[in-house]
């Protein structure tokens, strides 16, 4: 398990790596010169050379490369030309946002998918199942930012009981916070709990064939009971890898959402730093994005592997 | 009183009946077989007096226990299976819950049926199947398919049940290991008085095992009776046409073979374990300094038990995988596995053992039987198509089945196109991979003569791999013996099964059921 | 076709989705009113004889936005599908029948596509070279390389095992022929069922690019670039965010009902995976 573990953190090391240096590639040598880049055409001569200097553009590219790995490793993302703010600081106060939504809609996708698939899986065929497998696929198809825009038409415009946007931060009035994520999780979270909804029945449905359910009921259990006692813990497996897959959209699809709601969240920092050009902080933003869907990654199989026995010797490849 | 007695029972899905009027009674104490090839509903018979038929099935008909009608209530019925009747299913490797250890799912079986008869616990239910109690702590996938089918005997065993069903327990086995298990379950029987139901297509097992048979075709009851009798002298037509196929006719005297044709010097193969690491465990040598050679027109047999390396070393001689060290020569060519050149390719072929997995199924036959002809370089398209056209009349098919695709054909057909697959090319050496061991048993008599009139017509030279030993000693002139990779002892079949000298042989030949019947019968 | 009739879901599907596609294509030729016609006066109508689906901010008419858009919703999608299957599938295919180095390669390789997010792409292109319709093409294009990968890879190493492979190699054929002649047959299936479902999740990916300004830009219209134009406007027009929407809503569910009974009227088996995900 040890070993496994071991082998999962070292690939994900060198997956970080490896993005590291395509973002790097991407934004500090495709542009050419960045001062140039982020200035335009019409900077002045010492206009750049300050900038260049402030860059540390006059050191080699794999000495810029490697001091940037190094500082990001210590902390230090560089420093925002636009906001002349270090990139870390500025991106922690985004994360505040960006997070606790994405670990909202999480949870509530998991709280209302899980048991929806279950029910849908126990009565097979029948109305419910009918009535929860069309929901979901409704709640597939439904691009979570035009669903926030639903719902605040409906519950900040119609009833007036949520704000329609804005966001109170945290150390002001944790619970206005909150109330102000209350939306957006839910526009987030729709068709994420359908998708959970549909594996975990496909998996129940699925497990009911195996031989090993056969066998427990050879044992002298009902279908019911072998279900329950052998066949929801390999149902979960599968629906395992999707929360895993799920929480990293999530954190990517929280950008598009916080639009809908004018949530100060990394999204926004994001878009108005490609506005401005500002290469840095792009950079930093890009890669704490590649990392936070990387390791969620590396987590899913970690918990796949404890679960899973058979994992825990070979490599799931 | 019997014990189970099945009344008109019939079993039908949808519009089609899979088990039709049937009625057999087993006595208390009994051992009772049911035969049959696959689809004859000897299964479904298991599973609808369990009360486990799948989903969309219906049942009609009576079925009772000790005199009582099986319950219909669901919880009632499941107790009742746990506590009194014991089941052993065929597919070892899928019948355990993989997530959960070995232990707890014996422990599972003993707690809810927990037998008043004495302490029973789960290191005593392993030891009564010849398992110790450090199996109880692993997972099911630590274990072999031998030790899982122990697990499933003594998961059965835990409920202390009146009746046991065993459903193909050891067809998904090796013959030392299956002749293990049959042992075990019979034991088992005389020991705790229990009856037994026993399900199989293999006529010597039920032989070996049981003393009341009935044979079923196509959901319908053949023939029933003692089984000593039954296979004995047959009354039904089919019950004869099976028992012929089991059994094996010897040919007379050794044939001598031509000038050496392939000779394999010194042949291993190591599979690396694991990643790229290089401190990752030693390698695997799945072929040890094999060394054999075989002449033009004989017929050489590789037996062994399942791992034993000969599958692998059939693919280095049919050059579709590399040797890591060693040598082989073909008609004094050398080579080393997979760079087996193309002008000799055409000289060796593969006769495979599935027959469902041999022919694409997005090309027709025609194609496929063509596909080889690659290596014949030179032949014009309507040579090409004689060729092809020759070798499905040599397997005694009709050439018009070349326009049609594999599905549209039954087992022994399918198997009989991949032999003529193997001829288009006119080889010199056919490798035979357990050429039967997928088919029904009334099939393989037939796809056996066919492969003794090719030898005798083209004088072909036979690598036939086997673990069936009755099989190895109609066909093959010679016998090599493998063990873990080791070519261990070699001779002719005769004298290798008279006086087996390695301990492996020896345990080969103790591990063969005995033949059935005495007189041969006639189809 | 008498096989597509027979399963209702798949017909239904595909008889939705091609309308839809039709509707799309036909703007070419023909939509009620030139969609770059701004009329401020008469913008926010609701909808009329003259104007169907209303008008918008700037008084162009949303029945032929909605033509237009939907051409470039599913242009995009299906750019991105192509990409994604015309590398994607050589490689997982390679992956299968070289094994080995190659298999290791592929797999790490898809692994590290897999930790960039469309999203992630569409942000690093649209800082170098800016916003546009391409981009998203490009970034969703890029995520479905490691997804068609892998169900390339997972379908031919299930085929690669059956013997008529090794009857094949035994035939002397090589690897690449061994990929394309036994191996890629027998798993168009897989891969038509996933193309279904990319081609949706595309649409989707598009409407959320084009929304946040990293996808399509104007002249040209997306059904995400619609909702972009009505965020400002939304909490007092409500209908101008509706009718986009609920046309994706409507050209996903097609196209997921079609994947869905597409996978089941072509092997029932393929039932268990659930591949509705990747998303």
């Amino acid at each position: 398990m040890i070993v496994f573990a071991l082998r999962r953190t070292l690939g994900f090391a060198a997956t970080l790596l490896l993005a590291a240096l395509a973002i790097f590639f991407l934004l500090d040598l495709l542009p050419g010169d960045p001062a140039q880049f982020i200035l335009g055409i019409s900077a002045t001569p010492e206009k750049l050379a300050v900038l260049r200097t402030q860059l540390g553009l006059d050191a080699p590219a794999h000495e810029r490369f490697v001091g940037w790995v190094w500082g990001m490793l210590q902390g230090d993302f560089g420093t925002s030309y636009t906001q002349q703010a270090p990139v870390a600081g500025l991106i922690w106060e985004r994360l505040a946002v960006t997070l606790p939504l994405a670990g909202l809609a999480m949870i509530l996708s998991v709280l209302v998918g899980l048991p929806l698939g279950i029910i849908a899986a126990r009565w097979r065929g029948k109305g419910v199942d009918t009535s929860i497998m069309v929901l979901a696929q409704m709640g597939v198809a439904v691009p979570s930012f035009w669903f926030g825009m639903l719902l605040t038409l409906l519950f900040a415009v119609a009833l007036r009981w949520l704000p329609p946007g804005g966001f109170t931060p945290w150390s002001e009035n944790p619970l206005l916070a909150l109330r102000g994520l209350v939306l957006p999780s839910i526009a987030l979270a729709l068709p994420q709990a359908s998708i959970l909804a549909r594996v975990m029945r496909t998996a129940l449905v699925d497990v009911r064939g195996q031989d090993f359910i056969r066998t427990a009921r050879a044992k002298g259990l009902t279908m019911g009971e072998a279900i329950w006692r052998h066949g929801v813990r390999n149902a979960l497996l599968p629906v395992l890898t999707i929360l895993g897959l799920q929480l990293a959209i999530l954190i990517t699809g929280t950008i598009i959402v916080e639009n809908v709601f004018y949530l100060p969240g990394l999204g926004r920092l994001i878009f108005t730093a490609i506005g401005e050009r500002d290469l840095v902080l792009v950079r930093g933003a890009t890669i704490i994005l590649v990392l936070a869907v990387t390791a969620t990654m590396l987590l899913t199989d970690i918990a796949y592997a404890l679960v899973d026995p058979r994992l825990r010797e070979r490599s799931p490849s | 009183m019997s014990l189970l007695e099945v009344r008109e029972l019939s079993v039908r899905f949808g519009g089609s009946e899979a088990v039709s009027d049937l009625s057999f009674a087993v006595g208390r104490g009994e051992r009772f077989g049911i035969v049959g090839e696959s689809g004859s509903g000897k299964t479904l018979t298991a599973l609808a007096i369990t009360g486990l038929l799948p989903e969309g099935a219906e049942v009609f008909g009576s079925i009772a226990l000790d005199g009582e009608p099986l319950p219909s209530d669901e919880r009632q019925m499941a107790r009742l299976r746990g506590k009194r009747i014991g089941l052993v299913f065929q597919e070892p490797m899928t019948a355990l819950n993989p997530l959960v250890r070995i232990g707890e799912q014996i422990e599972e079986a003993i707690s809810l049926n927990g037998g008043d008869e004495g302490p029973l616990d789960v290191s005593r239910l392993l030891q009564e199947v010849g398992l110790e109690p450090r199996h109880g702590r692993r997972y099911a996938h630590q274990l072999s398919g031998g030790q899982r089918q122990r697990v499933m005997i003594a998961m059965a065993l835990a409920g202390q049940p009146d009746l046991l069903i065993a459903d193909e327990p050891t067809s998904a086995l090796d013959l030392v290991t299956q002749r293990k298990i049959l042992d075990l379950i019979a034991e088992i029987c005389a020991r705790r008085g229990m009856t037994l139901l026993f399900i199989s297509h293999d006529l010597k097992a039920i032989a070996a095992l049981c003393t009341r048979v009935m044979v079923m075709q196509k959901g319908r009851l053949v023939e029933l009776g003692p089984t000593e009798r039954v296979f004995r002298a047959p009354e039904a037509e089919y019950t004869g046409k099976l028992v012929a196929a089991s059994r094996f006719d010897i040919p007379d005297g050794a044939r001598v073979p031509g000038p050496e044709l392939l000779k394999v010097e010194g042949v291993s193969r190591e599979f690396r374990q694991g990643g790229f690491l290089p401190w990752r465990g030693k390698p695997l040598r799945a072929v040890d300094e094999a060394s054999f050679s075989i002449g033009t027109g004989e017929c050489l047999a590789l037996v062994g038990p399942s791992g034993c390396g000969k599958t692998t070393l059939a693919k280095i001689v049919v050059g579709l995988d590399t040797a890591s060290s060693g040598g082989l020569q073909l008609e004094g060519t050398s080579y080393r596995g997979r760079d087996l050149p193309n002008a000799l390719r055409r000289d060796v072929s593969l006769v495979f053992q599935d027959p469902f997995g041999s022919f694409n199924p997005r090309m027709t036959l025609g194609r496929s039987l063509m596909e080889p002809l690659r290596l014949a370089s030179g032949l014009t398209i309507a040579e090409r198509l004689e060729r092809v056209r020759n070798a499905v009349r040599a397997v005694g098919l009709d050439t018009g089945m070349l326009e049609r695709y594999p599905h549209e054909f039954s087992g022994g057909q399918r198997q009989r196109l991949a032999i003529a697959r193997a001829l288009v090319t006119r080889p010199k050496l056919l490798v035979l991979d357990e050429p039967v061991s997928a088919l029904d048993v009334s099939v393989r008599g037939e796809v056996l003569a066919l492969l003794a009139r090719l030898r005798a017509e083209y004088g072909l030279t036979y690598l036939l791999i086997s673990h069936d030993l009755d099989m190895v000693r109609a066909m093959a002139d010679r016998v090599l013996v493998m063990e873990a990779g080791r070519i261990v002892e070699q001779g002719s079949p005769q004298e290798l099964f008279a006086h087996p000298k390695h301990r492996m042989t020896r345990e080969l030949v103790a591990a063969r059921l005995p033949e059935i019947g005495a007189s041969p019968a006639k189809i | 076709m008498r096989r597509v009739l027979a399963h209702p879901s798949l017909a239904i599907g595909l008889a939705a989705t091609l309308l839809f596609a039709a509707l799309g294509l036909l703007s070419l030729a023909w939509t009620p009113y030139p969609i770059e016609q701004i009329v401020i006066p008469r913008r926010f109508l609701g909808p009329s004889p003259e104007h169907w689906l209303g008008t918008d901010h700037l008084g162009r008419d949303m029945a032929s936005l909605v033509m237009s858009g939907t051409l470039t919703s599913f242009v995009v999608a299906a750019l991105a599908v192509a990409i994604g299957a015309g590398v994607g599938v050589p490689l997982g295919l390679a992956a299968a029948a070289w094994g080995g180095p190659v298999e290791w390669l592929v797999l790490r390789l898809s692994d590290f596509v897999f930790a960039f997010p469309a999203i992630v792409v569409a942000i690093l292109i649209t800082t170098l070279v800016g916003p546009g319709a391409s981009n998203a093409v490009v970034a969703i294009g890029i995520f479905n390389i490691p997804v068609f990968a892998r169900v390339a890879r997972g379908g031919a190493l299930s085929v690669a095992t059956l013997d008529f492979v090794a009857a094949g190699r035994l035939a002397g054929l090589g690897n690449a022929a061994v990929a394309f002649q036994h191996l890629l047959p027998n798993i168009m299936s897989l891969l038509i069922v996933q193309g279904t479902i990319q081609l949706s999740l595309g649409i989707l990916s598009e409407a959320g690019l084009s929304y946040v300004g990293l996808g399509t830009q104007p002249p040209d219209t997306s059904l995400g670039l619609m909702l972009r134009d009505a965020q400002s406007l939304f909490l007092l027009h409500p209908w101008l965010t509706l009718v986009p929407g609920l046309c994706i809503v409507l050209i996903v569910i097609a196209l997921n009902i079609a994947g869905d009974g597409l996978r089941d009227a072509i092997d029932p088996r393929l039932r268990q995976s659930e591949t509705n995900v990747t998303a």
